[in-house]
């Protein structure tokens, strides 16, 4: 974890869960790895708070979950998109891209 | 939505797999970790301890996914409550307040409804209760006569639409002979005599009954076997059922009573089966001892078409018959029979009543009023708890806006706060199941055998229900409105001031709250006032009697004396007045036979001299009819008018004679000196003289008597009874007087008379004072409630007035402060503030006198005496009220006019 990595942002990590599970359903360790590595471990994301997030995005019904075969043959549980996580990840994409372009104008401009 | 409730449910339902599941979920993350970190070189103990650290505390990730999972909705719920606990511990003054007058809210309010369940609402203990009816034969202005036996036979024989009839009639026997000692018997004789079971003679209550009454009611004995279709034949072999309150009295309940011999006035009866100890005819909590065939009453009256000998019936309708098609059919019956037998049928009818309305009748509609009036002492108690929540509500504000800052919405801060009300209305109404349990039992011990079906009031799980669910709508009743006031979105304004100003507009709701309270309070004590002015007209009705020191008490002669002649009828009569007048501190002895005042009524057909002697009873008129001796009037205390009481002299060799009281004077003599006037009794042979003139006694209830349409008063000499009519006597009541500085026991009575015949027996002793007594004790009982209840409701509202006014009082010490600093008077002040006390208390009086005047017509059939809308006790009311609300904010006024501006201002 590298030192000059920064804490997310309230209610960034379901979108980031969202998004990595959009190319295919991984197992929790998978996702935190993965969300790691694309960030060039810029952001860090406490593990802890990854598993209640997924339960939540389960709940809701925009992730499942299912038991399968892990890599080295182990049991794990794998999530997945839903239809309507699909929709809701676009929903935030989308609001992001908002909040990040207009945010970054009122730093350039003001 | 219902994928997320089918998540919780699972998640809530599967718990232990759901959290094996998490389990193996962490552990796999944490190998993958520990083999990550392993491979970058570490030991597999650092690289775990690493893999650890990575993850955060184990135990606190579960407790985090738990929340996500959303079992919160449960848990939510269990935290809500524990913290409702806390919270109510924290303020133990509120708590206790608000318990104990929910406890006392919804514990009246249970109390009463018990009743209503046992009295009103369970079906009567019978099959098919609703087809039961009582059947009664109908005279000019009287609904509910006797039957004459040989008409219940015809109308039996006739009617179409009953598919049973059946009938009982009251009896009172004398029990002697040797009765085998099994259990705890003779516990009704005198101590006096060493209460040997053997042989004791007692009076037992009994029943004359058809064949048909325990068919019809669906009861069968206990033990044995009931009566046969002919057994209740007139010349019939005698037999009887027992009861089995003398079953355990006399025989321990032993099975060998059957086919035992009982001596009932000197005749004996087969003892064939026991009635259970549940079987009331008419449920009014006196259970008989014996129950005989009619056809064993020793009675010459019994066949005669004309004879009134309060025989009553009972029946039950056919399927599908209607109590109003069987009406009809019984008109049809009975206008026949009054075509065969003009002479004793003309003017007769059959009269049908739901059975149930015979035996709750007239408690219906008390009960009803009653309830409504607890449940207004509910309403005021909920308003209460409201008021007192609005007030600490101002104290929390700070609190729930914290929360809500912090993220919690609305809904989750009134969920929360409703939870804490329903916590405080369930143990409310828990203490409330006390206070019924306490107070029912108590409070029926007041109103001893006038209440019917007493004996089936018990808190049933139906009460439990209503309990409960009484309980639920006052916490959502005195929770919402605070619940919803305290989250009004005025979070920023609560921060700033720190919670200690309240918002103007939560003030109103509370004053609002106070106005409907007092309206309701109003309501209930001008209910009070009507009920405690109607008792006192009805005290105040003079009776015609001086009951102080008057007792009466009846005397079963010895089954010997059925023998005996009229003449040695007589002389025992007089040997047993003797006896009693030989008692120290009795003044003076009268036998009394016929009516009784406000106990039993008997009457008498006679006409006038120099009419010719009407051909039908129909031409003839009525009186009460007093058969008494020389001493009665001194004894009962009635006002000698003219002339002279019965005496000595009239016995039985003297001329008729007859006193009459001033109703009867007025009724059949006008302004003529009744005095010297002469009488025809109907059934005597020779014409009476009128004596004398007596005050009027009150005969049918003090609060009755007046509108009674036969009042007019016969009195005669016992000793001038025919001698058929003496013969028959197998005991008399008697009424004596007691000097008034100690009252004789009964004991001595009972004693001195079974020392003259083992086998005679006094019983039933009562003063004339308790009798009247009695016959006020629905009335007094009902009062009593209502006052209750009114006290109740204004102790709870002047509570709730003078909390308000003090909170306000309280909130506005910088306001008052300031006026004070800019020159208010003390005088200025404390107008403010009775200003503000004065104006809500006359807001709720005025919406309460309208309220008042609408609701009392409800409970006009409680009054005597008094209107339904007494101008004087709205009046009174509307002030004392006023009054009490003026006091309840002058407590705090006066602590306003203390305020000093300089630590008023500091306090802010």
């Amino acid at each position: 974890m590298g030192e000059d990595s920064i804490d997310l942002p309230q209610g960034t990590l379901d979108l980031l869960i969202l998004k990595t599970l959009a190319q295919g359903s991984r197992h929790g360790w998978a996702i935190s790895e993965r969300i790691h590595q694309i960030s060039s471990s810029v952001l860090r994301i406490q593990q802890g708070s990854l598993y209640p997030a997924l339960h939540r995005l389960e709940r809701r019904g925009w992730i499942k979950a299912e038991w399968g075969a892990s890599e080295n043959n182990r049991r794990a549980k794998y999530y997945a998109l839903t239809r309507s996580g699909r929709k809701q990840l676009e929903i935030e994409e989308s609001a992001w891209r908002k909040l990040t372009v207009a945010v970054a104008q009122v730093l350039e401009k003001a | 939505m219902l994928r997320d409730l089918a998540f919780r449910l699972r998640a809530l339902l599967r718990r232990g797999a759901v959290e094996r599941e998490l389990d193996d979920e962490l552990a796999f993350h944490l190998d993958r970790q520990i083999d990550k970190h392993m491979a970058e070189g570490l030991s597999h103990a650092e690289a775990t301890r690493r893999a650890r650290l990575d993850l955060g505390g184990v135990n606190r990730v579960k407790e985090e996914c738990r929340d996500a999972r959303g079992v919160t909705l449960v848990e939510d719920l269990v935290q809500d409550l524990r913290y409702g606990a806390r919270v109510l511990r924290r303020s133990p003054g509120f708590t206790a307040v608000a318990l104990l007058t929910l406890a006392l809210g919804i514990g009246a309010n249970t109390a009463l409804f018990s009743v209503i369940d046992g009295v009103l609402l369970d079906p009567l203990p019978y099959p098919e209760p609703d087809r039961l009816v009582t059947v009664h034969q109908s005279k000019p202005n009287f609904a509910t006569g006797s039957i004459p036996y040989p008409n219940f036979r015809d109308w039996q024989k006739e009617s179409r639409t009953l598919s049973a009839m059946a009938i009982h009639r009251s009896y009172g026997y004398s029990l002697t002979g040797r009765a085998p000692c099994g259990g705890p018997a003779g516990r009704r004789s005198s101590p006096a005599l060493g209460g040997s079971c053997g042989g004791t003679a007692e009076q037992v209550s009994a029943l004359l009954v058809s064949s048909s009454l325990f068919p019809i009611l669906g009861v069968e004995p206990v033990i044995g076997r009931g009566f046969a279709r002919d057994e209740d034949e007139v010349g019939a072999p005698p037999i009887a059922l027992i009861g089995a309150g003398l079953w355990q009295r006399r025989y321990g309940g032993s099975p060998d009573v059957l086919g035992r011999n009982i001596v009932l006035d000197g005749r004996g009866y087969t003892v064939v089966g026991v009635m259970p100890a549940s079987f009331d005819l008419l449920l009014d909590g006196r259970p008989r001892d014996v129950y005989v065939p009619i056809g064993q009453w020793d009675n010459n009256l019994l066949l005669d078409r004309g004879a009134g000998l309060g025989i009553h019936g009972v029946g039950k309708l056919a399927p599908g018959v209607s109590v109003a098609q069987a009406q009809a059919d019984m008109d049809r019956v009975a206008a026949h029979l009054a075509a065969v037998y003009p002479e004793k049928n003309r003017g007769t009818g059959a009269r049908l009543f739901p059975f149930e309305r015979a035996v709750v009748g007239g408690v219906r509609s008390t009960l009803l009023v009653l309830f409504g009036a607890v449940g207004l002492v509910l309403l005021i108690a909920c308003v209460n708890v409201a008021n007192l929540q609005l007030a600490r509500a101002t104290g929390r504000a700070r609190e729930i806006a914290i929360r809500m800052a912090l993220g919690a919405s609305r809904g989750r801060i009134v969920r929360q706060l409703l939870t804490e009300s329903m916590l405080l209305a369930l143990a409310g109404g828990a203490l409330g199941l006390v206070v019924a349990g306490w107070g029912t039992p108590s409070a029926l011990a007041l109103l001893p055998g006038e209440l019917p079906r007493a004996g089936e009031i018990s808190i049933d799980a139906t009460v439990l229900l209503f309990a409960l669910g009484v309980s639920l709508a006052s916490g959502l009743l005195f929770g919402l409105v605070p619940a919803l006031k305290a989250t009004e979105p005025n979070l920023h304004a609560s921060l700033k001031d720190g919670g200690r100003t309240m918002s103007g507009s939560r003030h109103r709701v509370q004053n609002l709250l106070i106005v409907v309270q007092v309206a309701m309070v109003l309501v209930l004590l001008v209910g009070a006032g009507l009920m405690v002015r109607t008792l006192s007209r009805l005290w105040s009705v003079d009776p015609g009697i001086e009951p102080a020191g008057v007792m009466a008490f009846g005397i079963a002669f010895a089954p010997s004396m059925a023998e005996a002649s009229p003449a040695a009828g007589r002389a025992h009569l007089r040997r047993v007045e003797a006896r009693l007048k030989a008692i120290p501190g009795i003044e003076q002895v009268s036998p009394t036979t016929g009516a009784l005042p406000l106990q039993g009524d008997d009457e008498q057909l006679f006409w006038l001299d120099g009419q010719p002697r009407p051909a039908t009873s129909e031409g003839m008129s009525w009186a009460l009819w007093y058969v008494v001796g020389p001493e009665y009037r001194e004894a009962m205390g009635i006002p000698l008018l003219a002339g002279r009481f019965l005496g000595p002299e009239d016995g039985e060799r003297g001329a008729l004679a007859v006193v009459v009281d001033d109703v009867f004077a007025r009724q059949f003599f006008g302004a003529a000196d009744p005095v010297g006037k002469v009488l025809h009794l109907d059934g005597y042979d020779r014409p009476a003289h009128v004596v004398g003139v007596v005050g009027h006694v009150v005969q049918w209830g003090l609060d009755s008597d007046e509108t009674q349409s036969l009042r007019a008063q016969l009195y005669f000499s016992v000793m001038q009874l025919p001698d058929d009519r003496m013969a028959r006597l197998t005991g008399i009541e008697m009424v004596v007087r007691t000097g008034e500085s100690q009252p004789v026991p009964f004991d001595t009575v009972r004693a001195a008379l079974q020392q003259m015949d083992p086998d005679q027996v006094a019983f039933d002793p009562r003063t004339m004072d308790e009798v009247i007594a009695r016959s006020l004790a629905g009335r007094r009982f009902s009062m009593l409630v209502f006052v209750t209840f009114a006290a109740l409701a204004l102790l709870l509202a002047s509570v709730g007035i003078y909390g308000v006014i003090a909170h306000a009082v309280g909130q506005r010490t910088a306001e008052i402060g300031v006026r004070v600093a800019l020159g208010a008077r003390r005088n200025d002040v404390l107008r403010l503030v009775l200003g503000q006390g004065l104006k809500t208390a006359l807001a709720g009086v005025a919406i309460g006198l309208a309220a008042a005047l609408a609701l009392t017509r409800l409970m006009a059939h409680l009054l005597h005496g008094v209107s339904a809308t007494d101008p004087l006790t709205f009046a009174a009311v509307a002030v004392g009220l006023t009054g009490v609300a003026l006091l309840a904010s002058y407590l705090p006024a006066r602590r306003a006019t203390r305020i000093e501006p300089m630590v008023a201002l500091r306090h802010e």
